[in-house]
């Protein structure tokens, strides 16, 4: 068919398009000047790859000490605010599901609405807030904003799966004598687990990928991985040393996500072998 | 509804922890955001007495020109990208399952690696002396001398590729849900390719083509990374505005003045899309209504 042909034709093309910066992130990792970018000399000579910026990041070389600093900083920040957003968003979610009144539509909105608002609104609001109050930014201002925006978005992962949830499955859990707590934690919290774990790992990309928000409540001195990176892009001779911690970052993460298809389809495969 | 959870008493408990937080760090902040529009500022940075000056400082010839700027350049991305990730969503829901999930993974995998990191690998490309202005100098595109970095087509350009998979995840959804042997139907019927193409399949997948917009146009609107860095002094949005204004020159009414207008112009399509969702549900109701009375009718008829 002609028409599928065409299609298929621009999607490969814009795979292409959307594979062009990934490789030149990882080709950029081993470029020898850190300050023209290129892999030729000013005689127009090939200078060859280099793996120095990987030992300089490996060794704590000086020159990358802040970035790796500001690397951790992120790390840090993203691990608080999806253990506190998943606790925050799960309770949201609870309550949305089981009650239906005045009070829950007025919650629905403030859950929802952060969703639907450009970064930059959320990051000048809270500037304001923390202005209005005469707050020193810094790491607490961070935290609270980045566990602001994830807050949603965990809610709303969350939300999706109580969709799915048979209600009946909590009242019987109470006819057999289980107290509230009880059937939250054994009965209602395992089933939910794959949704909150769902909803953490979208806040914990969320946030340490964030940097319109955080640029806002960083104040002076505090940098988080994108705030550094985005500082550094205007002078800095040690560009590639970026590059190849992204490139790191990114091998890691897919050593991680193929494990975890790994292991799933592994029990997947265990599952049918049951089932049969 | 016996359960001891349902009572009023545990609702307001299970609510408590997002309400406040929520309310206290998303909802207060917008109201003081709105307030401080209705302040004159002071030449220290502060914020002065309540007046309605900074909205009328706001129709300086500079503001309207960097909204509008900023709402075309925005219409412009939307276009781009919904252009590409409709022929993208048909080809992926047209494939076998196995080979769907591949091409879907990879279309999201390009976001593991940083936001910043990724624009910044855009600079570099794009930079005089990289290699892809060097191409352009070898078959002299653009005359030989004007530079891609820092004009509005690098910002249009980079800001495709940011939010190009956003689009195409909702149309994926939509399209993969759609009955393609109804194409097959109009085919049948002496219908050519496009025009089943236009009159079908884009029909029946406007839900999805809506959030697509949506998904697109917003964080166009809110851009600040991509015309920061790639569009330099000849491409400046809101969002650089409201920084510039906030941060550098401590205009705190200024900044929240044009947050506001931001916040505008988000609400009006996002209202739009809502109100049009509503007419076609209750369209859609109208319609069944009104087949299943003409079936009962009919089936009263035969009965007599």
């Amino acid at each position: 068919m002609k028409r599928s042909m065409v299609s298929v034709m621009i999607l490969a093309a814009v795979l292409a398009f959307l594979y062009v910066p990934i490789i030149l992130v990882v080709v950029y990792g081993f470029v020898p000047n850190g300050i023209s970018m290129s892999f030729f000399g000013s005689d127009g000579s090939f200078l060859g790859f280099t793996g120095k910026w990987y030992r300089y990041i490996f060794t704590g070389h000086q020159s990358v000490r802040a970035l790796l600093q500001s690397f951790w900083l992120s790390l840090i920040i993203a691990g608080l605010s999806t253990v506190a957003s998943c606790a925050i968003g799960t309770t949201s979610a609870l309550a949305l599901h089981k009650w239906r009144g005045r009070l829950q539509s007025i919650h629905h909105a403030l859950v929802y609405t952060p969703l639907i608002m450009p970064d930059i609104l959320i990051g000048i609001s809270l500037l304001m807030l923390f202005a209005a109050c005469h707050v020193n930014c810094g790491f607490w201002t961070i935290l609270i904003a980045h566990i602001t925006f994830c807050v949603s978005y965990v809610a709303m992962t969350v939300l999706a799966r109580l969709q799915d949830f048979d209600d009946r499955i909590t009242e019987a859990a109470y006819d057999l004598g289980a107290g509230p707590w009880y059937a939250f934690f054994h009965v209602e919290l395992p089933i939910l687990l794959p949704g909150i774990v769902a909803g953490g790992l979208l806040a914990f990309t969320l946030s340490i990928d964030d940097v319109v928000i955080t640029s806002f409540v960083n104040g002076a001195g505090t940098n988080t991985f994108p705030t550094y990176v985005s500082s550094m892009t205007k002078h800095s001779r040690n560009l590639p040393s970026v590059f190849a911690l992204s490139t790191l970052m990114l091998v890691f993460t897919c050593v991680l996500v193929g494990l975890s298809k790994l292991i799933t389809s592994k029990g997947q495969a265990k599952l049918k072998v049951k089932a049969s | 509804m016996s359960s001891p959870l349902r009572s009023r008493r545990a609702e307001w408990l299970v609510t408590a922890p997002s309400f406040l937080w929520l309310a206290l760090f998303f909802a207060v902040p917008a109201v003081i955001v709105l307030a401080f529009t209705f302040h004159g500022h002071d030449i220290s940075g502060g914020v002065g007495e309540w007046s309605l000056s900074t909205w009328r400082e706001l129709v300086d010839p500079d503001y309207p020109a960097i909204i509008w700027n900023t709402i075309k350049i925005s219409v412009e991305v939307t276009i781009w990208s919904i252009v590409l990730a409709v022929p993208c969503a048909y080809a992926i829901a047209r494939m076998n399952p196995r080979w769907r999930a591949i091409v879907a993974g990879s279309i999201m995998l390009p976001f593991w690696t940083s936001f910043v990191v990724r624009v910044f690998a855009w600079k570099t490309m794009l930079h005089p002396d990289g290699w892809l202005q060097a191409c352009c100098n070898l078959f002299s595109i653009g005359g030989g001398h004007s530079t891609i970095l820092d004009s509005e087509a690098a910002v249009v350009l980079v800001s495709v590729y940011s939010f190009l998979p956003f689009a195409i995840m909702p149309l994926y959804t939509a399209a993969e849900k759609f009955d393609f042997s109804l194409l097959e139907a109009a085919r049948d019927l002496g219908a050519k390719n496009f025009y089943a193409f236009r009159k079908i399949f884009l029909p029946g997948i406007r839900q999805g083509l809506v959030s697509a917009v949506l998904m697109v146009f917003i964080p166009a609107i809110g851009s600040y990374v991509i015309p920061q860095m790639l569009g330099g002094t000849n491409c400046v949005l809101i969002g650089n505005k409201i920084f510039m204004r906030a941060i550098q020159n401590r205009n705190i009414p200024h900044a929240s003045a044009l947050a506001t207008v931001m916040a505008v112009s988000v609400l009006i399509p996002i209202g739009l899309a809502m109100w049009w969702k509503r007419r076609q549900d209750a369209r859609d109701r109208q319609r069944l209504e009104a087949q299943t009375a003409k079936l009962f009718t009919a089936e009263g008829g035969a009965a007599k």
